[in-house]
């Protein structure tokens, strides 16, 4: 009774820290959709020198392990005089590295559609850039959103390793509150639960967002 | 026959290399205003490479491209887009885009070509959908849209660019049998009106009895051209004719 009671005492402070949880995924997804649109644009219909330099970035991110990025950018920060706030080092490190991951999904929706749709925009007198932006992309990122999702739920578990910078999310104050207490497995049994419980809600609001994006009688298992 | 000098469209010695291949072999054409051009000729002969080299969907190698006796300037890319306004295209397997309702499919390049506010595009769009006979389907999409239906959009897609020729490449060859007619019944219209067409196609029928000349390829030349009568005349000894015949021998063969 006292490990439940124990973990009572500490819920709110560690379902606290799901909102900084959530608030690191939030940004990181949005950087990584932000700037993994252009990359992946570039890398299918870039230049060579485009494509090399985007195929360069997402070698790396893809490569080095997030712990020791976390590091690294830490290092980064200090060594730029920028703020060393473990929030924002979270932030940008899973920012980047979902940057990596989002290209390879929107580079494979991009080209997955049929070659046609992009000779008859052209064939309109549509700019590659119009074509890209009001037909190609429209179709891929429909087509992106199981990919994505799955990326929502690898990127907040990763979230978890950002402990290590001192941020305050569910691991760091689980672990705090653990150290203090003991009661590791009750502990820890709740944060995995919460955990869970984000993953759910999240992929339950992609699957409606999935739903409500569906083309009226497309099936989006073939082409 | 009616002589009409003005020539809307002229194909200088268009030449195309694909895969260390010669696709096309220095072709040539001349469509005047108001004229439909059909090039027929065997699977494999060149006919979408060199329907897709006029408005440089595919470059070509080398050659010239004269719209309304402007020559195209292929590399600058403003050029080209205001050029492929002018020069519609229908493609065999539709390309529709495939998120758009068949409105709005009709609609986008008003907008985003010719900046036409919303309001204005979609009207137009209508409007041109009710000339193909699809004002009731034009909230539905394409995945909704039977063949024939699918293409009659698409012809009403290009028909919105107020085009000053059409190409259309077998616009029918994929539609089912039962289809055919309703996508040719439009072009036909549109022959009639007098809009200038350059249309590669297997309807032997409908070549013989709307075209003003008949332009036979293979392996990417030219090898015939004429008029249907000319070319298609009993004992023409034509290589025109020649495929005629065993297109009709093997219409009669699957029918029976
Ligand atoms: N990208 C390509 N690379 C190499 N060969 C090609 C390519 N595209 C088409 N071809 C070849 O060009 C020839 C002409 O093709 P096409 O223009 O489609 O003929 P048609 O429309 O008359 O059936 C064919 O032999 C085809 O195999
Ligand atoms: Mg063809």
């Amino acid at each position: 009774m006292d490990s439940l009671i124990t973990v009572w005492n500490a819920l709110p402070f560690i379902v606290g820290g799901s909102l900084v949880t959530i608030a690191t995924v939030c940004i990181a997804l949005g950087m990584g959709l932000v700037f993994g649109v252009p990359l992946a644009v570039g890398q299918v219909y870039g230049s060579p020198v485009v494509q090399r330099l985007v195929g360069l970035y997402v070698w790396f991110f893809r490569g080095v392990p997030i712990l020791v990025l976390l590091f690294l950018f830490f290092g980064l920060f200090v060594g730029l005089g920028l703020p060393v706030e473990p929030f924002l080092v979270s932030c940008v490190v899973l920012g980047l590295t979902s940057t990596a991951y989002q290209s390879q999904i929107f580079r494979g929706a991009i080209q997955s559609l049929p070659q046609g749709q992009l000779k008859a925009a052209r064939a309109l007198g549509m700019s590659d850039g119009a074509a890209i932006r009001s037909i190609i992309l429209p179709q891929a990122l429909r087509l992106s959103i199981p990919g994505w999702a799955n990326e929502f739920s690898i990127l907040l578990k990763d979230s978890a390793i950002c402990y290590v910078l001192g941020t305050q999310e569910i691991m760091a104050r689980t672990n705090f509150v653990a150290a203090r207490t003991h009661e590791h497995l009750a502990l820890f049994a709740a944060a995995g639960l919460l955990y869970c419980l984000i993953t759910m809600v999240g992929l339950y609001l992609l699957r409606r967002l999935e739903n409500k994006t569906h083309i009226p009688g497309y099936s989006t298992g073939m082409n | 026959m009616m002589q009409n000098t003005e020539n809307v469209l002229r194909i200088h010695e268009i030449s195309k290399n694909l895969g260390g291949k010669a696709i096309l072999k220095s072709c040539s054409l001349d469509v005047a205003r108001g004229e439909l051009k059909v090039l027929i000729g065997p699977s494999g002969a060149g006919k979408s490479t060199l329907l897709q080299c006029i408005n440089c969907l595919i470059q070509p190698d080398s050659g010239e491209i004269w719209l309304n006796g402007q020559q195209l300037r292929r590399h600058d890319k403003k050029e080209l887009c205001a050029f492929r306004t002018q020069v519609g295209m229908i493609f065999q397997d539709f390309n529709l885009f495939d998120h758009l309702t068949a409105e709005a499919n009709v609609a986008v390049a008003l907008r985003k070509v010719k900046g036409m506010n919303r309001h204005d595009a979609l009207q137009r769009a209508r409007e041109e959908l009710g000339r193909v006979g699809l004002a009731r389907r034009a909230a539905l999409y394409p995945a909704q849209l039977s063949g024939g239906q699918k293409q009659r959009v698409a012809i009403a897609r290009a028909l919105a660019m107020d085009p000053t020729v059409i190409l259309l490449d077998e616009p029918t060859s994929a539609l089912d049998p039962e289809l055919v007619g309703e996508v040719l019944a439009v072009i036909r219209d549109l022959a009639r009106g007098g809009m200038t067409m350059v249309m590669a196609t297997h309807q032997m029928d409908f070549a013989r009895a709307l075209a003003t000349e008949i332009l036979f390829m293979e392996q990417g030349v030219i090898i015939e051209r004429g008029t249907p009568d000319a070319l298609l005349a009993a004992g023409a000894g034509t290589r025109t004719q020649a495929f005629f015949t065993r297109l009709q021998d093997m219409g009669d063969e699957s029918a029976s």
